[in-house]
């Protein structure tokens, strides 16, 4: 049994990932600002056969309520093995362009709440000298594209963040796993039309679990993305800024 | 994304999908009509609602709470049978009642008030739904059981989603020894051998149902009885089904291919007995996801009808028709209801015997064909199945639904179908 704490757990990839793990019995703490929503999807796992399942009211925006969180998580838990931070929002690209409030609160939810609690959370890791910490980033973050440069500058930054403190933590053998899911249907991105490249959140989830279990530092979910952004990173700039991407 | 049924027959698409995943919401303020949509496997137009909205339902997909003493599972109403079957078969508990697929959500099953093979033991779904929640447009929740709103109970069991939204259901599982069917293969040749057989397993069995070889000058086929067995040997492996990748533009399934798969599936190799996993008993069809394709852009039809047993002699003017006609499908299934009565007001389900026949879409001949079949079975006294229906008239079914007039001041003025602006007075 795994004692994992999930942040952002009412979104729909951490839902699917929770339950893979709820059927393997390990003990759960979540995390969300939706209380209604946190109890009714902790129900759900303890029917699927959850070892325990805990939740916790938090926006993790407001980086002063992490450490109180991560004190009761630990103390639900017994300790802890696995955190996934999953919180997230899909920013509207166009909006953010005419506004710096909104930009700025986009950077904050996708990246520097993100950033503040994978600090915490190495810390602690570092400290017990083990432990897995798994945080959704995005194939936007591989590169800046007009569509939705906000956000790929967020997860960018998530990105970028993780790679160092995957290289502090690893010679203690701390994994620090980056996500990189690209088109997924989720009630995120409904306003989408959905073709071939669009996955369900199940297969992102086991995709997620498959990667802790093996230690995993970097994947990208389904794996073809991995070639795809591998073309797109090395498109020549010159040629790169005039397409519609 | 466009929802469609599963007979993927051209249809005008709904004016606007939601995704529904939170029981606690209040439905939509919207000028039209909605109408839940849960997993898309009824046939024909009872789940679509052209031009108007979607719930789509699949969202609500969480379980509320099990009762390991009793078996009694509480779920949203979005939750796929197949999430039932692998979070509890493990467990020792299987469904009461389960469809030839198990790839539909627990409130398809209660509108359409489904039923399986065991239906002579068991009667149909809505005989093992304990509760649930029916949300209206005017914002009302009640709690529906057998003595509490027992009226609005038997309305929305087999009501085609019309009256109102499930949000969630209590239903009783059962206890199961073990994970595999002992099944029983019997090869038969004309119909009153079916009927002998039939009557001596469904004493001896807890599920009967027969494959039938609809192109044969003499009705054949094959009886499965299947009974749960001891043991947990036969545990499933975990792998993906195959899926059919593409829409034909044309129906693979003809007059040639038709015939040689029905010589060859008929003088297949067939142990007498044998005991089998549960999936490819109950659910022959699904390891092939996407099966549906197979008919083409045109898509195609299921047509499904009972007859009261003592007008069975009726069958053997329908498969002759269906003979004549040259159309037909893989998977004709042959099974009797039980006189068990089923709790809703519009369930399909009557003492009788009950054929299912898919036919590709060849337009007007496959219509006129069923033209004919209708005025057999109506003449017969029995029905259709509107799970699978997306042509029969209103005029049919107003008949063959005794209990519609009791019915009808259910409907919730805000939900409506296809299925519902076609047949409905």
């Amino acid at each position: 049994m795994q004692k994992i704490l999930i942040i952002g757990a009412t979104s729909a990839i951490a839902e699917a990932t929770a339950r893979l793990w709820a059927i393997r019995g390990d003990a759960l703490f979540l995390v969300g600002r939706k209380a209604d929503r946190l109890e009714a999807i902790a129900a759900d796992l303890r029917v699927r056969g959850a070892a325990s399942v805990a939740c916790h009211t938090m926006d993790a925006c407001d980086t002063h309520a992490h450490a109180t969180m991560l004190e009761a998580a630990e103390r639900a838990l017994g300790g802890l093995d696995v955190a996934l931070i999953a919180h997230g929002s899909l920013p509207d690209q166009k909006a953010c362009e005419a506004s710096v409030e909104l930009t700025l609160k986009e950077i904050d939810n996708n990246g520097l709440s993100v950033i503040a609690l994978a600090t915490r959370l190495g810390e602690r890791f570092e400290k017990q000298g083990r432990g897995s910490l798994a945080v959704i980033s995005s194939v936007a973050g591989d590169r800046g594209r007009q569509s939705n440069y906000v956000y790929g500058a967020a997860k960018g930054m998530v990105s970028l963040f993780l790679q160092g403190l995957r290289n502090r933590l690893a010679k203690q053998g701390i994994q620090v796993l980056t996500i990189k899911p690209g088109f997924v249907d989720t009630p995120m991105t409904t306003a989408f039309p959905k073709g071939l490249l669009w996955a369900k959140p199940e297969d992102i989830a086991s995709g997620i679990v498959q990667a802790v279990d093996k230690g995993r530092d970097e994947v990208y979910l389904p794996g073809f993305w991995r070639l795809i952004m591998l073309i797109i990173r090395h498109v020549p700039e010159i040629i790169f800024k005039r397409l519609s991407l | 994304m466009t929802l469609r049924s599963w007979g993927q027959l051209p249809a005008r698409p709904a004016a606007e999908e939601r995704w529904w995943n939170d029981r606690a919401a209040s439905l939509p303020g919207i000028a039209g009509t909605m109408l839940a949509y849960g997993n898309g496997r009824s046939y024909g137009d009872v789940g679509l609602n052209s031009g108007a909205t979607l719930l789509h339902t699949r969202g609500m997909d969480r379980f509320i709470a099990f009762d390991e003493a009793n078996g009694v599972l509480t779920c949203e109403a979005g939750v796929l049978l197949s999430e039932i079957l692998d979070v509890f078969v493990p467990r020792g508990w299987f469904l009461p009642v389960t469809p030839g697929t198990r790839f539909v959500t627990v409130g398809g099953a209660i509108a359409n008030d489904v039923h399986s093979k065991n239906h002579h033991r068991a009667g149909t779904f809505g005989c093992h739904v304990r509760r649930f929640e029916l949300l209206r447009s005017d914002g009302s929740r009640r709690i529906c059981s057998p003595h509490e709103h027992a009226d609005w109970f038997a309305a929305t069991i087999g009501g085609l989603g019309l009256t109102g939204l499930i949000t969630w259901v209590e239903l009783a599982l059962k206890r199961i020894p073990g994970v595999g069917i002992a099944v029983e293969n019997t090869r038969f040749c004309g119909l009153d051998e079916f009927f002998a057989l039939n009557a001596e397993a469904e004493a001896r069995h807890e599920y009967t149902v027969a494959w039938i070889d609809c192109l044969a000058d003499t009705p054949r086929g094959i009886f499965m009885a299947g009974d749960h067995a001891q043991g947990r040997g036969l545990v499933m492996a975990a792998k993906r089904p195959l899926s059919f990748p593409l829409t034909p533009p044309l129906s693979l399934v003809n007059g040639l291919t038709l015939r040689a798969f029905n010589q060859a599936y008929y003088h297949r190799p067939l142990p007498a007995q044998t005991v089998m996993p549960y999936a490819p008993y109950f659910y022959p069809l699904d390891g092939l996801l996407h099966w549906n394709r197979l008919y083409g852009r045109q898509g195609f039809y299921q047509y499904q009808f009972v007859l009261p047993m003592a007008a069975r002699a009726a069958l053997d003017d329908i498969l002759r028709s269906i003979a004549a006609s040259g159309q037909g499908s893989f998977l004709a299934v042959l099974k009797t209801f039980g006189d068990l009565s089923s709790p809703g007001l519009l369930s399909f389900p009557m003492p009788g015997v009950t054929l299912a026949l898919d036919f590709p879409n060849r337009g007007a001949a496959t219509l006129a064909l069923f033209d004919r079949l209708d005025a057999i079975v109506s003449v017969a006294g029995g029905r259709l199945y509107a799970a699978k229906d997306a042509r029969m008239s209103g005029e049919f079914f107003r008949r063959a639904y005794p209990h519609l007039d009791e019915f009808l001041p259910f409907i919730d003025a805000k939900f409506s179908s296809d299925f519902a602006r076609r047949v409905l007075p």
